[in-house]
């Protein structure tokens, strides 16, 4: 029988390099480097006084080395911590006098920026290597309230929010990579929800990473007021290239009484290629916190992407009634690496959270969830559900579960299930014989499995990500 | 339609099929029949591209050598396989999958693609027809179904991809009459003058429903003989173990 060539090469169509002059500072970290960042983007002193209490604290700090993907050591002193387009030195005015090139690339990334183009009913914050470079419909968002721009210009024009509460979530000190994120974050997005405001749009926060050897450290911040309601998206590509490049970002939520937030991420950083050469290493700190009586924070993550992705979006229920839901799937190929899930932390009463994980791996690639249930002592009638499971394409991939359970209140109630299944090829045949060919049913599969998640995403990116899923997976059959 | 020259098939080289020969033309419905192990999954099989045989010989399909098209190409050149045992695909609605199979087949043809609407409305007036329980049709693909629902749901399917040939492996095994009368229907109401059959069964009961043109008796790799409908009963009387 003919054997057809499958192409073992994935298709990442958002590999390509936009040539842009930029403005880079001197390479590594130093005490100049984060002057240099703060000045760059014209930060009042209290911001640089708390990075530099950031740095500070970061020398006494080691990387952690309890995930199951390793990695080679990382110099931290041969990374550019800030890269950003000569162009937006002065930011310009208006979205029709950004650099050309900039529009360029926004447009072959989907996400056409200038007015007569965009995305219905999605505002959006592009982000490039280390700055903003547009924010849409920010005008219509402010009508009804809503503050929707990039964190730089909301520590100058809303400086009482940001100290009110960055770092109210995820501590200065929390970690080696939240901490070191805190001295040198460059941008990413804010946003403000008033009082009682249903946010009209989605709203949405691209992050392209495009300089070679540039760490990318972004901090998003989302504060939905009581009675609040807001969807919002983040969506992340990159070149491909032979080097390992850093995205270790922080996102901090807080919802107060009776707020909520659905925070979606689709992420596709270069994987590396199929030798698991290159490749983004995307080291995420999302931390989330129910903040008031009857607040909720729902997480949904398509992981697809990045040659190794660690993250763990979690929830902190600290209002009674408060609900924390996590939505996931991730997909590993080749050579990727993923030790990703999520903690819930019930400290209110009668909080709930839901956990939906569902993994992915294929190749020689690896898979860990992880994932930890805490209900304290105070949080009387806290319930948690937890289902895990995994789906194996061929027999040279791994998948882990790692539950952490910790249960101090005895009125409090965790379940947790777990399934392991495979593709097997009696299945694939069947399809084929139906007409499908092996990625379509793959494809298929894939998606019946992941179904519950992707129906949690906002309808705009649901068929995108459905896509999505069936490319991570080509050439992974046959 | 299809012809097959001297085929021999090993698996894991333990010979399966040897000098194997059969022709079927356009219209035509022909049993096979043979005992435990004879081959006749095996026949099956590399009719419609499954993988891990040895074969050599010599299959045309409308004049197309089979060996060199993949499986889901014969699909769509309108060979049907209806398996002796129907696989469980959870996650994925039956609904679901027989759109996209059914779109598949009509892309790679070049026709009209149905939307949801056309579709539901075909899948409907078919699952009637073969009273099959269309709630059934938004459950996990035969995940939970009884062996009958299985064997009806494969039946189901060829009706609606209206294959040109179809190829039954031991549907009628483990149905009750009801189910076999049912099953037999959904054949004949597909016999039409271009439409053929290869039918694949144990016993002659099936072929009371279906009359077949012709009827083979498949032992020791090939054919060793092959008859009018005479040749089932004469079959049934005897048995394979007296019949060499
Ligand atoms: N994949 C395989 N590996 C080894 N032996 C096989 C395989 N498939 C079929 N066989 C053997 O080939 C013979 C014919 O099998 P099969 O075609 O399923 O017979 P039938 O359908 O007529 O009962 C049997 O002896 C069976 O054990
Ligand atoms: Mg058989």
């Amino acid at each position: 029988m003919r054997e057809k060539q499958i192409d073992k090469l994935k298709d990442y169509k958002y590999g390509f390099t936009t040539d842009i002059e930029n403005i880079r500072a001197p390479k590594g970290l130093s005490k100049e480097v984060i002057e240099f960042i703060s000045k760059a983007k014209k930060e009042p002193k209290w911001m640089l006084d708390w990075r530099m209490k950031a740095f500070e604290r970061l020398k006494n700090l080691k990387e952690p080395n309890w995930q199951k993907p390793k990695y080679p050591k990382i110099d931290y002193q041969d990374i550019y911590y800030y890269s950003a387009p000569k162009s937006t030195s002065t930011k310009p005015k208006n979205i029709d006098e950004l650099d050309p090139k900039l529009l360029e690339t926004y447009k072959k990334l989907g996400i056409p920026l200038q007015e007569q183009q965009r995305l219905n009913g999605i505002a959006v914050d592009a982000v490039f290597d280390s700055v903003s470079v547009a924010t849409t419909f920010k005008d219509k968002l402010n009508e009804v309230g809503v503050i929707f721009c990039s964190i730089s210009e909301a520590i100058q024009k809303h400086p009482e929010l940001v100290k009110k509460y960055i770092g109210s979530v995820i501590p200065l000190t929390d970690h080696y990579f939240a901490t070191l994120n805190s001295a040198v974050f460059t941008d990413g997005s804010f946003v403000y929800i008033p009082p009682g405001v249903r946010c009209p749009m989605e709203l949405s926060t691209y992050f392209r990473i495009n300089a070679s050897q540039t760490g990318q450290f972004e901090r998003t911040l989302i504060i939905a007021d009581k009675g609040s309601y807001v969807s919002y998206l983040e969506g992340c590509t990159a070149p491909m290239r032979d080097e390992n490049q850093l995205h270790a970002a922080n996102v901090e939520l807080v919802a107060l009484d009776d707020a909520e937030i659905k925070y979606s991420t689709v992420q596709n950083w270069y994987p590396g290629d199929e030798n698991g050469k290159g490749g983004i290493y995307n080291f995420v700190t999302k931390r989330g916190l129910c903040k008031g009586t009857n607040s909720k924070i729902s997480w949904t993550q398509v992981e697809t992407g990045s040659a190794i992705t660690w993250k763990y979006p979690s929830c902190v229920l600290q209002g009674d009634n408060s609900i924390g839901e996590f939505y996931s799937i991730a997909i590993t190929n080749n050579y990727q690496k993923a030790d990703t899930g999520t903690k819930m932390i019930h400290l209110g009463k009668n909080t709930k959270s839901k956990i939906i994980s569902k993994g992915i791996s294929a190749g020689f690639s690896d898979m860990t969830y992880r994932g930890l249930v805490d209900i304290s002592s105070k949080a009387k009638n806290s319930r948690n559900y937890t289902q895990c499971d995994s789906l194996l394409m061929g027999n040279k991939c791994g998948a882990h579960t790692v539950p952490y359970i910790k249960n101090k209140n005895p009125e409090s109630n965790i379940a947790h299930e777990a399934t392991t299944s495979k593709i097997s090829e009696e299945q694939l045949y069947y399809c084929q014989q139906r007409g499908l060919n092996p990625e379509e049913a793959v494809g298929l599969i894939v998606n019946g499995f992941c179904k519950e998640v992707l129906q949690q995403l906002p309808m705009e990116f649901a068929v995108e990500a459905q896509k999505l899923v069936g490319i991570s997976l080509e050439g992974s059959v046959g | 339609m299809l012809k097959i020259k001297n085929l021999k098939a090993d698996v894991e080289s333990k010979s399966i099929l040897n000098n194997f020969n059969l022709e079927i033309k356009p219209g035509e419905v022909h049993a096979i029949m043979g005992p435990n192990g004879s081959g006749k999954s095996t026949l099956s099989n590399i009719l419609s591209g499954k993988k891990g045989y040895d074969v050599s010989g010599e299959i045309l399909f409308e004049n197309k050598n089979l060996f060199e098209l993949e499986t889901e190409e014969r699909a769509h050149k309108g060979i049907f396989l209806a398996f002796q045992y129907p696989l469980e695909i959870p996650g994925v609605n039956t609904n679901i999958f027989l759109k996209t199979s059914l779109n598949a087949i009509k892309k790679a043809r070049g026709e009209k693609e149905l939307d949801a609407i056309e579709f539901l409305k075909l899948v409907k007036l078919k699952a009637k027809e073969l009273k099959f329980d269309e709630e059934k049709l938004n459950r996990q693909l035969n995940v939970g179904f009884s062996g009958g629902e299985k064997k009806k749901n494969e039946i189901l399917q060829m009706s609606i991809l209206n294959p040109k040939l179809s190829i039954l492996d031991e549907t009628d095994s483990g149905l009750d009459i009801d189910a076999l009368k049912i099953v037999a229907d959904g054949v004949n109401s597909l016999r039409k003058k271009d439409n053929s059959f290869l039918i694949i069964t144990h016993y002659q009961r099936l072929l009371d429903y279906i009359k077949p043109d012709y009827v083979h008796v498949l032992m020791n790799g090939h054919i060793i003989k092959s008859g009018g409908p005479e040749l089932a009963l004469e079959l049934e009387n005897k048995g394979y173990e007296n019949f060499n």
